[in-house]
């Protein structure tokens, strides 16, 4: 009894002390992480949140921090922002769906027909382009889209005329597609890999042939994993603006963002821009919770 | 859905994709030995004069310092932080636990646009300077939950067992961390830290947001892109950007086992969301 008395100094009482009071453990385990959030992070937003109501003065062209709805009234009146909300969530959409169909045949091949060692080498060879920097495959894009590059030379070289998307709504689109594609390749994967075997040999016993089947048994099992790869393609492009400003020659919402915080110098007006992608987003994963896209992932 | 021509179909798809996600990178990787200034395809000759001169280039070398540093203070935090809130989430019940993962994730799940300006209005409102601490800052926010996915997966994969044992052996708390739980959740730190390091070194929606004018790696390469006579130097950079991304993720995805560890960071970030 005395040796352990006299151990208990210093750590090993502290030691004691925690073990008796797990309170004070969780206090002192979550405190610090928690903070940082809630500072830094929350607090960001609740700043954004707050900047969106804030105007610019008419003839100082200063920030003034009092309450106005000018900026959603702007953001909601005018044309040009309109549109550029519009084309924002529609290529948003539009990436998302091709990542969706794209997916298919490798998603399939990996989790039904490959053998294990080479399931696991496509799903590394789906993830490691993640890995290799942004900007360097929207980059990778720019040389293979510009009008003497690699995908005008590879349409001319089959004979169909040549292929020039230089900067436009489909280089975009075609970027996006690129740099997206393993976020909607994994969750489908996943969720083909899932689905039961016995379930298209009862339907194939039933009679139904192939699109039958896909339409009727595969579509609807997978659908939680496409939902859930969805979101990441849709909430990307949502937020993006470099891939339009280094491809493209029209704005999204990201690039008016950018230029009210830089050049244009408005930014409450970008705040409240900001809220937009936002909403839009917790409306999209509402309806993707609902749709069971998180059991998906 | 098992006919030959059905299975064919497949294998046709699989090799297409993998070729369109590939073929991208090796054009970054050719372009990097291209001679000529000008970047039309195919390239007429080839040289490693570029790397010579983008090795000597001064504002390449700030960029490269700025970016290891941001990148090794934004991991170390990330991973005093993010295991503090994996061993909480794991070993304790509390009032809004399934709260802490959401708010972890959050800066990566929103648009990035979102956190972008959400942190620089902040900045600006308390007139911090822009400089390489707002950078970390930004960084280490999103890092944080990299390095919780790994541990807390690592976590719940250990059997409690173990840490009881330890216990009733008469070892204290210290001892139980340092000879049970440290032991195995370590490969699953360096995985964290290794990702973590990766992401911040990647990372240019937010830094351009949170940098002012410094530069930063990826800023050198989204500032020089647009003027034509840089652009070998970026081609050179590209690559090793490249390089060096994949290195970490390799030895990551090596030491803590699996394809679904660099996944886990990425694609599933919202694996941990209830």
């Amino acid at each position: 009894m005395t040796t352990v008395r006299q151990d208990e100094a210093g750590p090993r009482r502290a030691s004691a002390f925690l073990f008796r009071n797990p309170r004070a453990k969780l206090g002192l385990t979550l405190a610090p992480p928690l903070t940082w959030f809630v500072v830094v992070y929350l607090g960001s937003l609740a700043f954004l949140l707050a900047t969106a109501f804030w105007y610019l003065d008419v003839f100082t062209a200063e920030v003034v921090r009092g309450f106005s709805l000018t900026n959603f009234q702007t953001l909601l009146e005018s044309d040009v922002y309109r549109t550029i909300t519009i084309r924002t969530v529609g290529i948003s959409a539009a990436v998302a769906l091709t990542d969706i169909v794209l997916s298919f045949p490798l998603a399939y091949y990996a989790a039904r027909l490959a053998t294990p060692r080479v399931r696991n080498a496509l799903l590394i060879a789906v993830v490691l382009p993640l890995w290799a920097n942004y900007l360097v495959r929207v980059f990778a894009w720019k040389l293979i889209l510009t009008p003497s590059g690699f995908l005008n030379w590879l349409v001319e070289l089959t004979g169909l005329g040549s292929l020039q998307l230089g900067r436009s709504n489909w280089s975009v689109w075609l970027t996006f597609v690129y740099l997206w594609l393993p976020f909607t390749l994994l969750p489908i994967y996943a969720a083909f890999e899932r689905m039961p075997s016995s379930f298209l040999e009862a339907s194939a016993d039933l009679g139904a042939r192939g699109w039958r089947t896909f339409r009727s048994v595969v579509l609807p099992l997978i659908l939680p994993g496409i939902v859930a790869g969805s979101i990441f393609a849709f909430s990307l492009t949502l937020g993006d603006y470099i891939t339009p400003e280094l491809v493209g020659n029209t704005q999204f919402i990201g690039n008016v963002i950018f230029d009210n915080v830089g050049v244009a110098g408005n930014i409450p007006l970008a705040a409240a821009y900001a809220l937009v992608p936002i909403g839009i987003m917790a409306v999209y994963l509402y309806l993707a919770k609902r749709a069971g896209a998180f059991e998906a992932l | 859905m098992g006919s030959r021509a059905f299975r064919i179909l497949v294998k046709v798809g699989t090799a297409l994709t993998l070729a369109f996600l590939y073929i991208p990178l090796a054009i970054v990787v050719l372009y990097a030995f291209n001679d000529a200034v000008g970047q039309s395809w195919p390239i007429e000759d080839y040289t490693t004069k570029w790397f010579g001169i983008a090795w000597r280039d001064v504002r390449v070398r700030e960029a490269l310092v700025n970016s290891l540093q941001v990148a090794t203070v934004a991991t170390l935090l990330a991973l005093v932080l993010g295991s503090l809130a994996a061993f909480a989430v794991h070993r304790f019940r509390f009032f809004g636990r399934t709260s802490v993962s959401f708010l972890l994730v959050l800066p990566i799940a929103l648009p990035g646009i979102v956190t972008a300006i959400a942190l620089n209005t902040t900045i600006n409102n308390f007139g911090i300077p822009f400089g390489l601490f707002t950078i970390f800052v930004g960084h280490a926010t999103f890092c944080v939950v990299v390095v919780y996915n790994n541990v807390l997966a690592r976590l719940r994969r250990t059997p409690t067992s173990l840490v009881e044992a330890s216990m009733d052996l008469g070892a204290d708390g210290w001892q139980t961390f340092r000879y049970v739980t440290f032991p195995a959740i370590r490969t699953a730190l360096v995985a964290g830290a290794l990702l973590a390091f990766a992401l911040s070194f990647d990372e240019i929606v937010v830094t351009n947001f949170t940098a002012g004018s410094t530069p930063t790696i990826p800023k050198f390469i989204y500032n020089n892109l647009r003027l034509p006579r840089n652009r070998p130097v970026v081609n050179v950079v590209a690559l090793a950007v490249v390089l060096l991304m994949l290195i970490p993720v390799y030895i990551a995805q090596r030491i803590a086992g699996g394809a679904d560890v660099a996944t886990r960071s990425r694609a599933s970030d919202l694996e941990t969301v209830p």
